[in-house]
């Protein structure tokens, strides 16, 4: 198993405590594509927080690829998500001062990569995912979908074996949410990358392979989806 | 995280992206570099002007000279006049066995000095060879008083650099040429280019020497003397010596030794003592309040950069998220902050420079102190500016180490 939670705990304690998730336990295999689903607040993104190491969880355990995810130093969690884990987020978090390829480049830039090598290698995913004409534009000089795609090369860029996406569609319309979709298929296909999606949108969802669905803290229901026809997700159950 | 055009790139690029603010932040730390190191070479400046009027004069130095009595003594009145003679100049000599030389003056003001249809203002001041151990002559030609001018009496004489300038036009030794003054004629065998001001017969320049016998011959002073220098031996305390003076030449000239008014002395260890702790006293204030500038001017800069960090703390969640070390955003902001401080202070450093230099170009009359900050100086102020950048760096970096990943995510 790639990613194995076992009883994660996850407590907001601003003023009041807040407990989010109540015991997580879930299982993703190498090569999966899987969407995470749930109503609003019932603790998508705090799981996906803790799957990527941008966060910490207070009950439990987490083991990626075989090594406990806990107290890492900054050293080791910083090298996690350099190396194993690619985020993608629904605002696209591009750094608006920097172009297109310089934002691609800098996961590199912290790995320590030569400036050459790492200008060369954005330059070449950029044109894989149809971008090469935009790589001198800023981030405010794009289209969502075009962002978005930039995005997923700058989580591309170190080769991670894992791309988690927070609603990476939230802030698309139905045709570039189709193309940034289609783009994770490929990934997930092509180059075997795990992909973990979180969204709100069963024809998102349709696209993974599993749906995991999330409720008040927990677990639910974990539909496999191999066909891609989700009785659950037909029109009439969009949110 | 290297080293290469892509990290100065980085810092470049958060420092211009607000031009106008890292401008303003800059300009504090500009002025503050500026302000210090223009107070400094100022200083300097005006301490070397003043040290000009010293120049070549022996440190260790004591003048005495004879007034009136102000207090009654042994049946005479106050009021009575003390005339020092060339027999008190012997009588120091062989009490004082602390001074290496006595030599005595007389002085004419207000002579007019003639070459052909030249004509210069100038006093004539009589003196033994030995005066130029008080102050040491700078002969730019001939050779300055002898002992055998004095004693063979020779009308010869060592002319200032404003007389020579004024008589001799163009230039050229005018040694062996004769000058008039007054009625006599005197042969020219030097030319003395000091411009101290310390002797108390006027200013250098505008003095011409003659032996002090034929000074004494020829304007009637028998065998008075005005002035007596005299300069003490290696290690000896001038103050010391004060005392003994007073009790000996009150004995001669039957005056009371307490009676300070009726010897005037100068003592130009004290005078160089209070110039000096002026000058080391004004200098401590150029520091403080240069430092004081420039410490405020750091301090603008840490709070600019807390503000730029608060509004950062996307990108740098962001930077933290795909894979940036704290210890790499902590390099970032200190390297911004270093950056800031030392590109604004170096400005600063050649800002003050080329101001000191104009004040050396345009400098008053034949004094030429040097205003320029040394090399030195501008090493040790850009060795500061780095401490300075790093110290206000730290707590804006210390605040964006704090930023997590997880601060990426929040919108606002
Ligand atoms: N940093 C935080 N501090 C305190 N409470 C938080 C924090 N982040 C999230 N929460 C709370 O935890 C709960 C779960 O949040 P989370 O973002 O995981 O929900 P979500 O399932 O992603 O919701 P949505 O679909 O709206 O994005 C929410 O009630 C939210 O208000
Ligand atoms: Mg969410």
């Amino acid at each position: 198993m790639l990613i194995e939670l076992k009883g994660i705990h996850k407590t907001y304690d601003n003023g009041q405590p807040l407990h989010v998730l109540k015991g997580i336990d879930l299982s993703i295999d190498n090569g999966e594509f899987v969407s995470i689903m749930g109503s609003s607040g019932s603790g998508k993104s705090t799981l996906l927080n803790i799957l990527g190491i941008l966060d910490n969880y207070d009950e439990g355990e987490y083991h990626l690829d075989g090594h406990l995810i806990k107290g890492l130093k900054e050293r080791e969690a910083a090298d996690y998500r350099n190396r194993t884990i690619g985020f993608v987020f629904q605002s696209f978090n591009l750094i608006p001062f920097k172009t297109a390829v310089e934002n691609v480049e800098l996961p590199l830039f912290y790995q320590g990569v030569s400036r050459t090598k790492r200008r060369e290698a954005a330059m070449q995913l950029l044109d894989k995912l149809g971008l090469a004409n935009w790589a001198k534009h800023y981030p405010n000089e794009m289209s969502g979908g075009q962002k978005q795609r930039v995005a997923i090369a700058r989580a591309l860029i170190t080769h991670p074996r894992i791309i988690l996406a927070d609603e990476p569609t939230g802030a698309l319309d139905s045709k570039t949410s189709v193309e940034v979709m289609d783009l994770l298929g490929q990934l997930n296909r092509e180059e075997k990358v795990t992909i973990i999606v979180v969204t709100h949108e069963s024809g998102v969802a349709n696209c993974a392979n599993k749906i995991v669905h999330i409720k008040d803290g927990l677990i639910g229901e974990i539909e496999l989806n191999s066909q891609h026809h989700a009785s659950t997700f037909d029109k009439n159950n969009i949110k | 995280m290297r080293l290469d055009i892509d990290f100065f790139q980085e810092i470049t690029d958060s420092l211009t992206r607000n031009k106008r603010r890292s401008l303003l932040t800059g300009f504090g730390i500009f002025w503050g570099l500026f302000m210090l190191l223009f107070l400094v070479g100022g200083g300097k400046g005006v301490k070397g002007m003043l040290e000009q009027n010293f120049e070549g004069f022996a440190t260790n130095s004591m003048i005495v000279y004879a007034d009136r009595t102000t207090k009654p003594y042994k049946g005479f009145q106050e009021g009575r006049d003390i005339v020092l003679t060339t027999k008190d100049v012997q009588r120091l000599k062989s009490m004082i066995p602390e001074l290496a030389t006595v030599t005595p003056e007389v002085s004419r003001w207000g002579q007019t000095a003639t070459v052909g249809s030249r004509t210069a203002n100038c006093q004539v001041s009589g003196r033994e060879a030995v005066y130029a151990q008080i102050q040491t002559p700078d002969i730019r030609y001939g050779r300055y008083i002898t002992e055998e001018d004095v004693r063979q009496e020779r009308k010869v004489c060592v002319i200032g650099k404003r007389i020579y300038q004024q008589l001799f036009p163009g230039g050229g030794n005018p040694c062996g040429q004769f000058i008039q003054i007054g009625d006599i004629f005197f042969q020219i065998v030097g030319v003395d280019y000091c411009v101290s001001n310390v002797n108390i017969s006027g200013n250098a320049q505008d003095n011409i020497c003659v032996p002090i016998t034929v000074s004494q011959r020829l304007y009637n002073f028998g065998d008075e003397v005005e002035l007596i220098y005299m300069v003490g031996k290696e290690g000896v305390k001038m103050v010391t010596l004060e005392k003994r003076l007073r009790s000996i030449l009150a004995r001669e000239h039957i005056f009371d030794p307490t009676d300070d008014d009726a010897l005037e002395i100068f003592n130009s260890e004290q005078i160089f003592n209070i110039v000096d702790t002026l000058f080391r006293g004004l200098n401590f204030f150029i520091w403080l309040i240069g430092i004081g500038t420039l410490l405020a001017g750091s301090i603008g800069v840490s709070n600019i950069m807390m503000v730029t960090v608060r509004e950062r703390t996307t990108e740098i969640g962001i930077r933290r998220a795909i894979g940036a070390t704290p210890r790499d955003i902590l390099v970032q902001i200190m390297m911004e902050s270093s950056a800031l401080t030392l590109t604004a202070g170096t400005f600063g450093i050649v800002f003050s420079v080329f101001v000191l230099n104009l004040f050396e170009k345009i400098n008053m009359q034949d004094m030429h102190p040097s205003f320029q900050i040394s090399f030195t100086t501008a090493i040790l102020v850009e060795l500061l500016l780095v401490l300075l950048g790093v110290l206000a760096g730290l707590p804006p970096a210390l605040r964006a180490m704090r930023i997590k990943p997880v601060d990426a995510m929040r919108d606002e």
